[in-house]
């Protein structure tokens, strides 16, 4: 198994700050993110662990501080912003997959058009991640015709498909029912035993708690706590984390 | 969180960065316009006939002399597309409610629509025009006007009435079978659903597309000319005539442009709002 946080920051997050209006939505936040990562954001919902994703991904424009992607910092309004956005992934919280297009299409369309590939290549690739993901039967069908789950799971596999260096997956559970959220974490789980560097943010404190090498709680825009899983979970330094989590706990 | 925030000093950078390259593409993006419209200025000026229709097309004396005449008659334009943008949004509307509707009691209704929406949307509406323009005040009808104005202006709605029904109709299939459904779920009728619920959403969807259609019936007033109505450009065809001097014609366009260019940046004004509300709603 690679050894997670070690080494250069793949992501390396200083002094962030984006506000919408008045509203101030992450404040002067810190983060590394170091290959094999797994890093969990939590925090209630509105503590900016989304747009924390959104601005990695310069999907938002920041409104202060830097961000680093291998040294090289990518906050710059004079950087390739597509160039960034094709070396890391990204997963919605409702799939947003492309619904004129059948599964295989949706997977194999970056692949084809922003990195280059062959469309022999491309969907050799994203059939084999299909199948790794129990999905080789749907490779032709429609978005529509499948599951919550099952889109959630060929949303991954098109975020994969490119190679990318980081996984970005904004609570990605979330939309799901109950009953189709462990095929979903099965899969995440087995990507972060794999080494994949990822960022995530979810309200699944159990697999958190599993899976995640760093665990960074959110509160009104701030990083105010971050340690190891097992320090987070059981013995968090701030009262408003122990709040938190006793809010989301089971006793 | 009370404490000021200053911006960081690289912040400060990257700002004059972002201003920076934002000037030079305004700056760009002017340079190609100028140096596009002087490249079509320039040919077409070199151009060996530019003189001749400079005299016929541009002459600055036949254009005021025939402003007054163009004036008066494009009044009767402007007359014409507002009371016939309220008929066809009227009619159009009941055509679309009439061919969403399925009561079996309403079928004949709804048989009618089809057959007028098919029938009028398939004849050119110059046709239509030459037709109601001098048909129909042939038939002395009691209790009608015979005026050519009249049977045009009918012409017009009904042309426009059919593809504004189009409009409606796609507007109203184009909200989603879930709102029907929870509409349903708390004891609304078929009737008002519609009138609660998918109307008010679906017109609000076909704002653009509609005003796009009023831009066109707008310049489609101009048809009237062709059954002899003194419009605007059946008023500058009379002096060109008389003149043998086609600038008329370039006043008129004038007069057009003049009106439909204000309806066009409200229509885009219009998708850009209505875009940003979805954008915002999405994230």
């Amino acid at each position: 198994m690679p050894n997670p946080g070690s080494g250069e920051p793949v992501l390396r997050v200083r002094g962030l700050r984006k506000s919408y209006g008045d509203k101030v939505v992450l404040d002067d936040v810190d983060l590394d993110v170091a290959r094999h990562d797994v890093i969990c954001l939590i925090g209630s919902s509105g503590s900016g662990k989304s747009t924390l994703l959104r601005c990695l991904n310069l999907l938002e424009v920041v409104d202060d501080g830097v961000i680093e992607l291998d040294g090289q910092e990518i906050s710059d309004p004079r950087v390739d912003v597509r160039a960034v956005r094709s070396r890391m992934g990204m997963v919605f919280q409702a799939y947003n997959l492309f619904p004129h297009l059948t599964v295989l299409d949706n997977c194999t369309l970056a692949p084809r058009k922003v990195h280059g590939r062959s469309r022999r290549d491309a969907e050799a690739r994203a059939r084999e991640l299909l199948e790794r993901f129990g999905l080789a039967d749907k490779a032709d069908a429609h978005p529509d015709r499948l599951s919550g789950g099952q889109q959630q799971r060929v949303a991954l596999v098109r975020a994969l498909c490119p190679d990318p260096e980081v996984l970005l997956l904004d609570e990605i559970t979330a939309a799901l029912d109950p009953e189709l959220v462990g095929e979903v974490l099965t899969i995440v789980g087995d990507l972060a035993r794999a080494g994949t560097t990822m960022l995530l943010a979810t309200h699944e404190m159990a697999f958190a708690r599993e899976v995640a090498t760093k665990v960074c709680f959110l509160d009104g825009g701030r990083v105010l706590e971050q340690g190891p899983p097992a320090e987070i979970f059981a013995a968090p330094r701030e009262e408003r984390t122990r709040q938190f989590l006793r809010r989301v706990l089971p006793a | 969180m009370t404490e000021a925030w200053t911006p960081s000093p690289r912040e400060v950078e990257r700002r004059a960065v972002r201003r920076r390259r934002r000037w030079l593409g305004t700056l760009g993006a002017t340079a190609l316009v100028l140096l596009a419209f002087t490249v079509v200025a320039v040919a077409v000026t070199s151009s060996p006939g530019w003189p001749r229709v400079r005299e016929t097309f541009f002459n600055g004396e036949h254009a005021r002399e025939s402003f007054p005449a163009i004036a008066d008659g494009f009044w009767l334009n402007v007359q014409l597309f507002t009371i016939c943008e309220v008929l066809i949004l009227a009619l159009a509307l009941s055509v679309a409610l009439a061919r969403t509707a399925r009561s079996p009691w309403l079928a004949p209704l709804r048989v009618v629509a089809v057959v007028y929406t098919d029938l009028f949307r398939g004849i050119p509406t110059i046709l239509l025009v030459l037709m109601f323009g001098f048909g129909m005040p042939a038939l002395q009808l009691q209790g009608l006007p015979n005026s050519g104005f009249f049977w045009a202006g009918v012409a017009l709605v009904a042309s426009y009435g059919a593809y504004v029904a189009e409009v409606f109709r796609a507007g109203i299939d184009s909200i989603h079978p879930s709102q029907i459904t929870s509409a349903q779920a708390l004891g609304l009728g078929r009737g008002q659903t519609m009138r609660h619920i998918v109307l008010p959403q679906a017109v609000r969807r076909v704002v653009p597309p509609l005003l796009n259609d009023f831009i066109s019936l707008q310049k489609d007033t101009a048809l009237v000319s062709a059954v002899a109505v003194f419009d605007g450009v059946y008023a500058a065809r009379d002096y060109t005539a008389y003149h043998f001097n086609y600038t008329p014609f370039t006043v008129a366009a004038v007069f057009f442009v003049v009106l439909t260019v204000p309806l066009t940046r409200f229509a885009d004004w219009l998708q850009r709002r209505s875009m940003e509300r979805e954008r915002a709603g999405a994230l």
